[in-house]
């Protein structure tokens, strides 16, 4: 701390009063205009575009699913020549994988985490701007593709030599390795925010077993990223190099290692499987116990079983690669340890049925929708513990038991959770309820036209059907299967739009919502629907994992405080806590609304299609703008009202430990 | 109605080993997915007392926890042994192999070579593999360009052709038989045209049929015309041994009317195909490597006529 020069005040501890509020307000609010548009820090303006641009690209995503079903409908049809299909595959993977799964869990938890942590923003808000805005032009950047009719071909998986140059010679399998390598900008530097607001911005007394399982769900995929995202930004990068700088690293006929790029591809993409989906799984966590009227059964098993299946997942990416003739210690070692991930799983599914069994359920459309992701998470459970048999998976890999499987662990257990939590946290954004009546008809369409196009592809798996084919013959027994399938398909794509009617029409008509319309436990319900800017009048102090229900939980172990506390108002402030036990620490004084976030983002996007296109002038440009971009954010003196000088200093007694 | 890639069947030792493993799971996940869906359920609609929506915080959930996860692990854990044992089972065959089969991925068709001590024994052909029923073979799997994945799914699973490193596999019929096989890794725009088929005979007839194929081509005089036709058109990508076509970057045709399909499974080997076949190989399998000649129909008509001879 370099500005120590005055004493530390020991801040005022008050009630929440109406003028504070309005002073707060006044601090917290986003600037109108385009200052507001481009510049905004605010977390839940933040999650709320990361939401919304994710379900652009999950309706992309869906439109070419449906494309592809059509085309799969019938035997030897030809909706599609096999390069469109090809194009319309990979792109709808890349979609849903990449561009819709982990931003739209990004995006609630960029909103709901303030909220759940008693904080008035994430704790680096600049950063988690700017992992916005990357995300964005990198979705757009590869989406671009389409426009060249170039799109990506070589599947999300992308494996040489197809993408190589020599059998790839189009710009399409460019586009995805730099959008991919700037995508992972995005993913690194919220991973980074989120880690950091995990761990240092929790309302007092939130001690590392009072944190919602959302929050240890999304720690631990943020971690997760920053460990693997490198391997895969760093294979996109060696790929573009080979591909117009001749190098040789996944050329073959020059000693190159197409197993590298396997290795380095899914050394990220397994883990990053688990990473789009244990935030979602913190959602069923934190959402049950409200529907089920207690708290979630074995708290402390369901975070370490958060926790246990990343760390395991650090160790299964081989079982994408059991045909590719690896030894058979690899084999036996990532055998054990793909089924053995089971477990963990399995902790969590009992923990959630024990909720249920001894809980009072409300038959709200949310939990419809958790209890069903419940049902889909063990049969999509199931079907990847088969495939984690080395010899099975000789024999169902790349069929289209593989592709059931997956999607019913990606929609199943991110897409059924994720709408669930729209259903439950909407009030909370908007002021206003979904409609229930529309909502069950909802859940319904999408859980029947889901199994009804999902689960016949476990069985023309078996029959044998490989995946990522255009089209196949009529005399090997997939006809009727596939067909059921995109009729399914077609089911859920009705359903999905459903959701979008009800949003649209309770955006407008939906009963008001109050502070806390399902009685929910935990602080985002003690603040105010829609929240003010600020979140919080007074920054609470926590005593249990459950704030609101401390008074009818008769084992409460304290009693937290929500009006009275840290006023905090001397510019934008919020409180720095401790690791483990979130005592307070520091005053952190938060930066305003900022163009420097917008600039850097666009810079480093001039900077990608300078490299798309090798303009050596264009790269140069991007690096300038990234440079003033830069010297924008680290300029001191950039933090207005309140004195500089008082930031970040700590008026508490130093802790122990931070 | 029948699926000739289906697993849930085998014809052959390899598949054999592993078809229990793989009912096993299979059946082991139904009961799981049966048991989890049916406590779910209980949960849900129980029959509760009759008490207001107060909160609650019933002890015994835990129980549910220990007890589930206890019994998981005991199953995960005998599954890992028995994925253990079947993987031990199946790396080498029963009996020593006296036949192998160099097998090349190309897009999109295979080639496959026969292996002999005796130099004039080696031959190749495509997208048709004969096998000695009764008897394991071992096949070497050689990349050419981009991975593919050989796979025949009542013999056994499957096994990456990657360029750069050779991979080994076995295979073993039981009885005389076709038996379907398929790209599974996907390579490109026809990768959905890429099948190819294991014709397993008794051991006698197989080597007839080896016999048959090291043998070269003899065309008959009246058709020098229709070689030279042929040497000129598709010479450059396509050896016809015996005549001086002797192009390596498509399929070997010595004895292309042996074999029961063309274009890698996707026609079958019919007159008519034929022709259609080489007068637009871009319409059968559109992206194929197989250029789109323009031809007289005259030359077509020789073409195919020479070709029909090579039985």
């Amino acid at each position: 701390m370099a500005r120590h020069t005055q004493r530390a005040q020991t801040p005022a501890i008050v009630t929440a009063n109406a003028e504070l509020a309005e002073r707060l307000h006044k601090l917290w609010e986003i600037e109108p205009g385009i200052k507001g548009f481009l510049g905004t820090v605010d977390h839940k303006e933040i999650g709320i575009r990361y939401i919304v641009t994710s379900f652009v690209f999950l309706l992309l995503g869906g439109v070419e699913a449906l494309i592809l079903r059509v085309q799969l409908a019938q035997p030897d049809l030809h909706v599609l020549s096999p390069e469109t299909y090809n194009q319309l595959f990979t792109m709808h993977g890349v979609s849903m994988i990449f561009l819709y799964a982990m931003p739209v869990l990004t995006g609630f938890s960029n909103y709901l985490w303030p909220l759940l942590l008693g904080a008035r923003d994430t704790a680096l808000p600049r950063v988690n701007a700017l992992s916005y805005w990357l995300y964005l032009f990198s979705g757009l950047f590869i989406y671009a593709s389409f426009l060249l009719g170039a799109a990506p071909n070589d599947g999300w998986f992308n494996y040489v030599p197809y993408a190589n140059h020599q059998y790839n010679p189009g710009p399409n399998i460019d586009f995805y390795s730099l959008g991919m390598i700037f995508l992972g900008i995005s993913t690194t530097v919220s991973s980074a925010n989120f880690v950091v607001t995990a761990m240092r911005t929790r309302a007092a007394g939130m001690s590392i077993n009072r944190i919602p399982i959302l929050v240890w769900g999304t720690l631990t995929s943020s971690v997760a990223n920053l460990l693997v995202v490198p391997a895969v930004s760093l294979a996109f990068f060696l790929l573009w190099l080979d591909r117009n700088y001749g190098t040789k690293f996944f050329q073959p006929q020059s000693g190159g290692q197409p197993l590298l790029w396997q290795h380095l591809f899914w050394i990220f993409a397994h883990p990053w499987v688990y990473a789009i989906v244990l935030p979602a799984m913190g959602m069923v966590s934190d959402g049950l116990p409200i529907f089920c009227r207690r708290p979630l059964v074995g708290y402390t098993l369901v975070a370490l079983s958060t926790m246990a299946t990343m760390a395991i997942g650090f160790g299964v990416w081989t079982h994408h690669m059991f045909a590719t003739g690896m030894s058979d210690l690899a084999l036996s070692f990532f055998s054990g340890v793909s089924i053995i991930i089971a477990v963990p799983s399995a902790v969590t599914v009992f923990a959630w049925i024990a909720t249920i069994w001894t809980g009072r359920p409300v038959f709200t459309t949310a939990f419809h929708y958790f209890a069903g992701m419940i049902a889909l998470f063990v049969i999509g459970g199931v079907s990847g513990f088969m495939t984690g048999s080395v010899p099975v998976d000789w024999q169902l890999t790349d069929t289209y038991f593989v592709v059931a499987h997956l999607h019913y662990v990606l929609i199943g257990i991110n897409v059924f959770p994720v709408v669930g939590a729209i259903y439950m946290w909407f009030p909370k954004v908007t002021g206003r309820l979904l409609d229930e009546r529309i909502g069950r008809i909802n859940f319904w369409t999408m859980f029947i036209g889901f199994n009804l196009a999902m689960f016949p592809m476990h069985i023309s798996g078996l029959l044998g059907m490989p995946r990522r084919i255009y089209t196949y013959p009529d005399d090997v027994g997939w006809t009727a299967w596939n067909l059921i399938t995109s009729v399914g398909a077609f089911i859920f794509a009705i359903g999905v739009l459903l959701l979008f009617h009800n949003i649209a029409v309770s955006l407008k008509r939906g009963k008001p919502a109050g502070a806390n319309p399902w009685d929910g436990g935990t602080l985002e319900w003690a603040a105010p629907s829609p929240p003010p800017p600020y979140n919080f009048v007074v920054l609470p102090s926590v005593a249990s994992r459950h704030p609101i229900w401390e008074d009818r939980l008769d084992d409460a172990p304290g009693r937290s405080l929500i009006d009275i506390g840290l006023a905090l108002d001397k510019g934008r402030q919020m409180l720095g806590t401790t690791v483990i036990d979130a005592e307070p620490a520091v005053i952190l004084q938060m930066p305003f609304d900022s163009y420097a976030p917008f600039t850097l983002a666009v810079g480093t996007a001039i900077i990608f299609i300078g490299m798309l296109y090798r303009s050596w002038p264009d790269i140069g440009i991007g690096v300038i703008v990234t440079g003033i971009a830069l010297l924008l954010w680290l300029w001191p003196g950039r933090l207005r009202e309140g004195s500089p000088e008082a930031a970040n200093e700590p008026p508490f007694a130093e802790p122990g430990h931070v | 109605m029948s699926a000739p890639l289906n697993y849930l069947t085998s014809a052959g030792a390899r598949a054999n080993m592993i078809l229990p493993l793989t009912w096993g799971v299979l059946i082991i996940s139904i009961i799981v997915i049966t048991i989890i869906s049916g406590l779910l359920l209980a949960a849900i609609f129980r029959r509760r007392r009759v008490e207001d929506s107060l909160l609650s915080r019933p002890s015994g959930g835990l129980t549910w926890v220990y007890a589930g996860v206890g019994i998981s692990t005991l199953v995960l854990v005998a599954t890992t042994v028995w994925t253990m044992k079947t993987l031990a089972d199946t790396v080498l065959p029963p009996r020593e192999t006296r036949l192998t089969i160099e097998v090349t991925g190309h897009q999109y068709w295979w080639e496959a070579r026969y292996f002999s001590d005796k130099p004039g024994e080696i031959f190749t052909t495509a997208n048709e593999i004969h096998i000695p029923a009764g008897e394991p073979v071992r096949f070497k799997l050689v990349g050419s360009d981009v991975i593919h994945s050989f796979w025949v799914p009542a013999l056994g699973g499957k096994t990456d052709v990657i360029p750069g490193q050779n991979n080994i596999t076995w295979l073993e019929a039981d009885k005389p038989g076709i038996y379907r096989g398929q790209c599974t890794e996907y390579c490109g725009k026809q990768h959905a045209h890429m099948a190819f088929f294991v014709a397993a005979e008794p051991p006698e007839q197989f080597e007839q049929w080896r016999q048959k194929q090291i043998a070269p081509a003899t065309p008959s005089p009246d058709l020098i015309q229709a070689v030279a036709t042929f040497q000129t058109r598709c010479g450059v990508c396509h050896s016809v041994r015996g005549t001086p076509a002797g192009g390596k970057v498509g399929p070997d045709l010595t004895h292309i009317m042996s074999r029961g399909t063309i274009a890698a499974g996707t026609l079958p080997n019919t007159p008519g195909h034929l022709t259609g076949w080489i007068a637009n190989p871009q319409g059968v399998k559109p992206g194929n490597l197989m250029p789109q000649i323009d031809m007289s129909g005259a030359d077509l008509d020789a073409i195919r006529t020479f070709l029909q001879t090579l039985s």
